[in-house]
């Protein structure tokens, strides 16, 4: 009979598989130390690793950069980027702008990507609309510088450049 | 115990009904919504007055809603520890929520469809369970009281991140779609694991639980997408549903197989799981569980004399510990809990409607 890998004691009773990113973890456990952990047949939760996740995918800088990046400090909470390493939840959402250096290949290596394309609240729709348009725009005029048809590029760089005359004022960035 | 819990515990969710499509092998699909409203830190950093605030400005938001006009709201620190339990056995509330004092509730719509977890990990978990595979269904029911909401609270949202959550992984679109799905005849083959690896090949999570002992346990798999940044949210359910849709067709071959080359064993199998469940004295709830997982693969076989879908997923959810001592309206200790159970499960099966479903 296996061991239960919390306790090491009692015979294990739930067997728990996580399959992440195609590599398969399995954990087993007894009744009991399932229980204090959250884990209950039937009822799919097992966030309780995630933390575990985000902490190993952050700390890949070692020594004294660690360190220093450890003390960078969220300037909406005060939360230090050290315990976000440690508990992998950020403190406001003021935090994504101050950790933006180190949150981005975070970002990166959860998702796969650090840019949202979807929803957004109505308020922000219009703008962002805009801003959609335009990044397509130029994609395609990269696209056509590439295949050489100048002529298609022309026309997209006068559209892009109408659109930023008609923008409305305040463009600046925003968090 | 509150008079909205009382309510609750007399009938079941709206969503083990069985009445959606493909309910012999997805139990129920579920869409959630991570959002944060600007003005107060993430729940965990959160001041109580700040985090009351919140649920103050959920709540009074929530109910000027189509969706959740009529809702009850359950705050966590006026109910008993049992009630908590309770909720979450009924898959409404997340372990961590339970722990939380008043500050921190449950607001439940009508018939457990759509519901808010406030201040829960993040500000708000908009959810919505439906019965089946209704995919499609439950993130537009989810969508259209997110653009409710929208209107009436000011979500923390940046242009380049999306919707900005507590934790990372939920940031983008907060979005989190799962299917939960009874998989026996790809465990029975020994297929489940190369199957589920596939699944994760294109970016979803798999997790599953089973018992020890028996082959025809821990057949119930949570698959849900794994990432919320890049993708927009039709995107990510129509990849679920696109994936969803390919393991109930290997479910089915795979059943097929099993029937061809092993008749005889699978059926006796499924008989005995329901003769246990029908006559048992004594019944332990992972038992329970396993035993009526091998019944519910008896009725998607459509083997006759077995009892109706919404009778098996009733059981799954009211043999729970909280369940029984809510029927019973009192507390009592696991033998006895057992005991309970089986007297509970065997009335279940033995009731006249349900003979009267039987062949
Ligand atoms: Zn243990
Ligand atoms: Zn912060």
């Amino acid at each position: 009979m296996q061991p239960c890998q919390i306790c090491g004691k009692n015979p294990a009773s739930v067997h728990f598989t996580e399959i992440v990113n195609g590599k398969m973890s399995e954990l087993h456990l007894c009744d009991t130390c399932a229980h204090d952990k959250g884990i209950q047949p039937s009822l799919g939760k097992g966030k309780f690793w995630i933390s575990d996740l985000i902490a190993g995918m952050v700390d890949e800088t070692v020594g004294a950069e660690s360190e220093r990046v450890g003390r960078v400090q969220c300037s909406g909470c005060g939360l230090l980027y050290s315990t976000f390493r440690e508990t992998g939840r950020l403190g406001c959402p003021e935090c994504y702008t101050s950790f933006g250096a180190q949150l981005r290949p975070v970002l990166r290596r959860i998702h796969g990507a650090t840019r949202h394309i979807g929803k957004a609240p109505l308020r922000d729709q219009g703008r962002l609309q805009q801003r959609m348009e335009m990044a397509s725009l130029h994609d395609e005029l990269e696209r056509a510088v590439e295949r050489e048809d100048f002529e298609k590029a022309a026309e997209l760089r006068d559209r892009i450049r109408t659109l930023e005359t008609t923008a409305a004022p305040g463009k600046g960035h925003e968090g | 115990m509150t008079p909205a819990l009382k309510e609750l515990a007399r009938r079941p969710s709206r969503w083990l009904d069985a009445s959606g499509p493909h309910s012999e092998v997805v139990l129920s699909t579920r869409v959630r919504l991570a959002r944060n409203v600007l003005g107060a830190p993430f729940t965990h950093r959160a001041r109580e007055e700040q985090l009351h605030q919140v649920l103050h400005s959920v709540v009074s938001a929530a109910r000027r809603t189509g969706s959740l006009r009529d809702s009850v709201l359950l705050r966590m620190g006026d109910l008993a520890g049992l009630d908590r339990q309770f909720l979450v056995e009924r898959h409404l509330v997340s372990h961590d929520l339970v722990e939380g004092s008043s500050t921190r509730g449950l607001l439940l719509g009508p018939d457990e469809t759509a519901s808010i977890m406030i201040n829960e990990e993040d500000h708000l978990r908009l959810q919505v369970i439906h019965s089946g595979f209704q995919l499609a269904e439950s993130w537009r029911s989810a969508n259209h009281l997110d653009d409710e909401l929208d209107g009436l609270l000011d979500y923390a949202f940046s242009e380049e991140l999306g919707y900005l959550t507590a934790c990372p992984t939920n940031a983008g679109t907060g979005l989190r779609c799962s299917v939960l799905i009874h998989l026996p005849a790809l465990v029975l083959t020994k297929q489940i694991t190369k199957v589920l690896q596939g699944v994760t090949q294109v970016g979803l999570a798999v997790r599953g639980f089973y018992g020890e002992g028996s082959e025809v346990m821990g057949n119930f798999f949570q698959v849900s997408n794994q990432t919320t940044l890049g993708h927009r949210e039709k995107e990510t359910a129509e990849n679920l549903e696109r994936v969803t849709r390919q393991l109930i067709e290997y479910e089915e071959k795979a059943r097929e197989v099993l029937l061809r080359d092993a008749r005889l064993q699978i059926e006796d199998k499924i008989y005995r799981a329901l003769g246990t469940l029908a006559y048992c004295r004594s019944i332990g709830s992972q038992e329970t569980l396993n035993l009526s997982s091998a019944v519910r693969f008896g009725v998607a076989l459509e083997l006759p004399g077995l009892p109706p879908l919404p009778v098996l997923n009733e059981i799954l959810v009211f043999s729970q510990p909280a369940h029984l001592q809510r029927m019973l309206g009192r507390e009592i200790g696991p033998t006895e809990r057992n005991v309970a159970r089986a007297e509970y499960v065997r009335g279940r099966l033995n009731s006249n409607e349900t003979r009267a479903d039987r062949a």
